[in-house]
């Protein structure tokens, strides 16, 4: 009798411990989430306006502007149907360029502008972040991209093996 | 030629583990002894046909044969040759081919030094472990075969990823490999038990210094892969809940947590089914983490060029695994005898505790890193988890993890006195509470409760396993004798003791190492125009600008800064940013001067501006050493405790430790 109290009574803790944990680690959860949004989808208005976020697509051709005192630098992300202005402070990833995949995270401005505090590109030259690819495939789905994928040839196809780029 | 050669070596060795699935299993069952005696020669012959394979594959990097694709893809003619011989596995089919080779040393390694173990146990073991090769050798030949010819044949190969071209790469996958793999030691030998239906301390004691073996590679392993990430990632982080690294970390916090339960197993023949289904847990998460490097379904940075064939494959190989052991288990699992009793103070509650936080990591790290595909699924949106997230529930438990750590190897098995513990752990928990009360002391600017709390939690591990090896030596001379009494206990039956007590100092050190690193470091981007300097944690770092630097296979910005602390000199810096000539792709190269309590960091970023100014990171980055440190020592606490001669395998000619063995078994 004895020996099978503490049983109970050991799995009575656990459970009770499993569940506190649980409902804690939940909670942190959901303030630790950044969605993910594309460039369309934020000029339909449908991001927050309060929470961090992610947005990305390719970084458009001839966008990339660094301020000529200091480290902020400004480009624009489309998901070749809509836009949206990002401006970032500090050091841009080495595979981070025009014509290219990424992700900034962050918040919107009151002036539209995005105001990322991370962006993340690719690691590997023929390695697209999955929402990137989603994003451009939705866009493309709707008819929406002949006009604008003339101008960025590299970006629409990522590479392929074989290709040797020098 | 030869890459056909290494093909159909692949091929053989399926054939070979179908057989050593098969006929030893079966001749294990029906005690058909040449059946069973076949096992051995079956794991050398498999080992044999993947080592020639690698072999093949090794050759065709070395003569840089571009009419192999993986050889095409994966390296150039400009790549150095260690770096030519790494880039066998810098790829996934390469990659594959060295876990399949891995897999095969464990297995012959297995058949090697198991000669005091029951016939029916090492076959039936060798047979599960020929199970999982079919697996990953159908894998490769169906969907990743890194023979496969490309034609026309290229001038010029595509070359390795820069990031990979570096030491710590060349064996931080082995590494890691070496340990993943090794569970499936653990996973046989519970497979193996299940089967027979035997789960005794025998059972415990052969399977236990095969898996502290795997914990130990794949500490290193991913020791190696954090500190390959600090320096050539140039974001000066040691650990980022990246995916991939917590597929990494999934099998180790399992790892740790059955390490732990098979001492009970061995000592006290407790918690039998529970240790067996951590081992199959733990190899179940290795797979698993291979399903997510592989398949693509997650944002990582070390996400591969992926193919959805592969993931389905391996989503559908880890069911099998995974649906096939759990059923065993179930189907056995009941049969199993309960063990012995215990009490709530007892080093069994102890150990039990341990078991639930590393399982409770484990469900963390795992719901951390598969939320984005929940969430997906269900059509709630595209989430990214935030890293802080993940440092809130580990900090949340870690306290708790180092309090048992301390206590419970001073506690007695089966049951103790409060009184005893508290006469042994006195000084230890008054010390640790004078770390608490000094450290929080508002001169020494304590940002946060945690620096305090860390570094108590830290001298408490320290001196309550002082504290440990003082009781275990009581009787044997005393403090002054101290230090002959522990060679004396290491030359006899002390080694996994000390092993233990080397571990547990070693996650003291990673506290340390975590806590300041966390509370304390410092990191600037900052503009820097040739001649500036930029005082930062009492060092200033003097720009001198950056010039062209040729390299074997690519061309370097190399920046120079002066460090200074006062007047004194304390380095040179000379961090490149390069661009490689292969696929021109960029590369930071971080330049680093260690040290035991600091590191200073610099990289560069990139030029601004036509004034030959430069976008820079800087940062101090204090006791980050500790955190690798603390990781070695673990290590190395773990292959001191194997070296036990407990565990010496003896063999038939065997002295006392067989005799001892056998009395333990009987």
């Amino acid at each position: 009798m004895k020996a099978r109290q503490k049983r109970l009574m050991f799995v009575g803790v656990a459970v009770v411990g499993v569940g506190i944990a649980a409902s804690l680690a939940l909670t942190a959860l959901n303030s630790n989430i950044a969605y993910f949004f594309s460039p369309s989808q934020v000029q339909a208005g449908e991001h927050p306006t309060d929470a961090v976020f992610r947005v990305g697509g390719l970084v458009v051709e001839d966008t990339l502007k660094r301020q000529e005192d200091g480290l902020t630098v400004h480009f624009d992300v489309t998901d070749n149907a809509e836009i949206v202005n990002v401006s970032y402070t500090g050091i841009l990833p080495d595979l981070f360029g025009e014509g290219q995949g990424v992700v900034a995270k962050g918040r919107i401005g009151t002036d539209g502008v995005f105001y990322a505090d991370q962006v993340l590109a690719k690691h590997d030259e023929s390695y697209m972040p999955p929402e990137v690819e989603d994003t451009l495939q939705t866009a493309h789905a709707k008819g929406v991209v002949e006009t604008s994928t003339e101008s960025m040839p590299a970006a629409s196809m990522p590479a392929t093996g074989q290709t040797v780029t020098q | 030629m030869i890459p056909e050669l290494g093909h159909f070596a692949l091929i053989l060795a399926l054939l070979l583990a179908v057989v050593q699935a098969a006929f030893p299993l079966a001749g294990s069952l029906s005690g058909n002894r040449p059946w069973m005696t076949m096992a051995r020669p079956l794991a050398y012959g498999q080992l044999t046909m993947i080592a020639v394979a690698f072999l093949a594959l090794t050759q065709a990097f070395l003569t840089s044969d571009f009419s192999v694709l993986y050889v095409a893809q994966h390296s150039n003619t400009l790549l150095p040759t260690i770096y030519k011989i790494s880039a066998v596995w810098g790829g996934h089919e390469g990659s594959l081919l060295l876990w399949v080779l891995m897999m095969a040393a464990w297995g012959a390694a297995v058949a090697a030094f198991s000669g005091n173990l029951p016939l029916t146990v090492v076959s039936r073991v060798i047979s599960v472990q020929g199970m999982i090769a079919i697996g990953f050798l159908l894998f490769m030949l169906l969907t990743s075969n890194p023979f496969e010819r490309l034609f026309p044949v290229p001038a010029e190969g595509r070359d390795l990823n820069p990031l990979l071209q570096d030491p710590g790469l060349a064996i931080h996958p082995p590494m890691l490999y070496m340990g993943y793999v090794g569970f499936s030691v653990a996973f046989a030998f519970a497979v193996a038990a299940l089967i027979g239906g035997r789960l005794d301390a025998a059972w415990a004691r052969w399977s236990r210094p095969w898996t502290t073996v795997a914990w130990v590679f794949l500490t290193i392993g991913i020791m190696l892969g954090s500190w390959w990430a600090y320096y050539e990632l140039g974001w000066g982080g040691w650990w980022f809940w990246d995916p991939v690294e917590n597929a990494s970390l999934m099998p180790w916090l399992v790892g740790t947590a059955l390490i732990h339960s098979l001492a009970v197993t061995e000592k006290r023949a407790a918690f039998k089914s529970w240790t067996v289904l951590l081992a199959i847990c733990a190899f179940s998460l290795s797979l698993l983490g291979t399903f997510l490097v592989r398949s693509g379904v997650l944002t990582s940075v070390h996400a591969f060029a992926t193919d959805p064939s592969r993931g389905l494959f391996i989503l559908l190989f880890l069911c099998v695994v995974v649906g096939g052991s759990l059923a065993l288990y179930a189907w056995r699992a009941p049969e199993v005898s309960d063990g012995g009793r215990f009490s709530l103070l007892s080093r069994e509650s102890a150990l039990l505790g341990n078991n639930l936080i590393f399982v409770a990591f484990t469900v963390l790290v795992l719901f951390g890193t598969l939320a984005p595909l929940i969430y997906e699924a269900f059509n709630w949106g595209k989430i990214s988890v935030g890293f802080p997230w993940f440092n809130k529930m580990f900090l949340a438990l870690s306290p708790f993890l180092a309090v048992l750590i301390g206590l419970g190897p001073a506690m007695r098995w089966k049951h103790d006195e409060p009184l005893r513990l508290v006469k042994t752990l006195w000084w230890a928990l008054a010390l640790a509470v004078a770390v608490l009360a000094i450290s929080a002391l508002p001169m020494f600017n304590t940002k946060t409760l945690w620096v305090p709390v860390g570094l108590a939690l830290a001298a408490w591990l320290l001196f309550a396993h002082i504290a440990i090896v003082r009781e275990r030596l009581r009787n044997k001379g005393g403090l002054k004798r101290m230090g002959p009494a522990i060679l004396a206990d290491l030359r006899g039956s002390g080694r996994s003791f000390y092993g233990m007590v080397t571990a547990h100092v070693g996650v003291a050190m990673f506290v340390v190492g975590v806590t300041v690193l966390s509370n304390y470091q410092l990191e600037e981007d900052v503009r820097m125009s040739p001649g500036d300097s930029y005082e930062m944690a009492g060092y200033r770092f003097e720009f001198l600008g950056a010039q062209q630097a040729p390299g074997p296979n690519y061309m370097a910005q190399r920046g120079e800064f002066n460090v200074y602390r006062g007047d004194r000199q304390v380095t040179k810096l000379y961090p490149e940013k390069r661009s490689y000539m292969g696929g021109g792709m960029p590369m930071t190269e971080a330049a680093i001067d260690p040290g035991l309590f600091r590191d200073i960091y610099v990289s560069l970023g990139e030029p601004v501006g036509s004034t030959g100014d430069w976008a820079l990171r800087l940062y101090y980055k204090p006791f980050v050493r500790w955190i690798w440190l603390g990781a070695i020592l673990m290590a190395l606490g773990g292959g001191l405790a194997v070296s036990d001669p407990r565990y010496r395998l003896a063999g038939a000619k065997a002295r006392k430790p067989a005799a001892d063995t056998a009395a333990a078994t009987a």
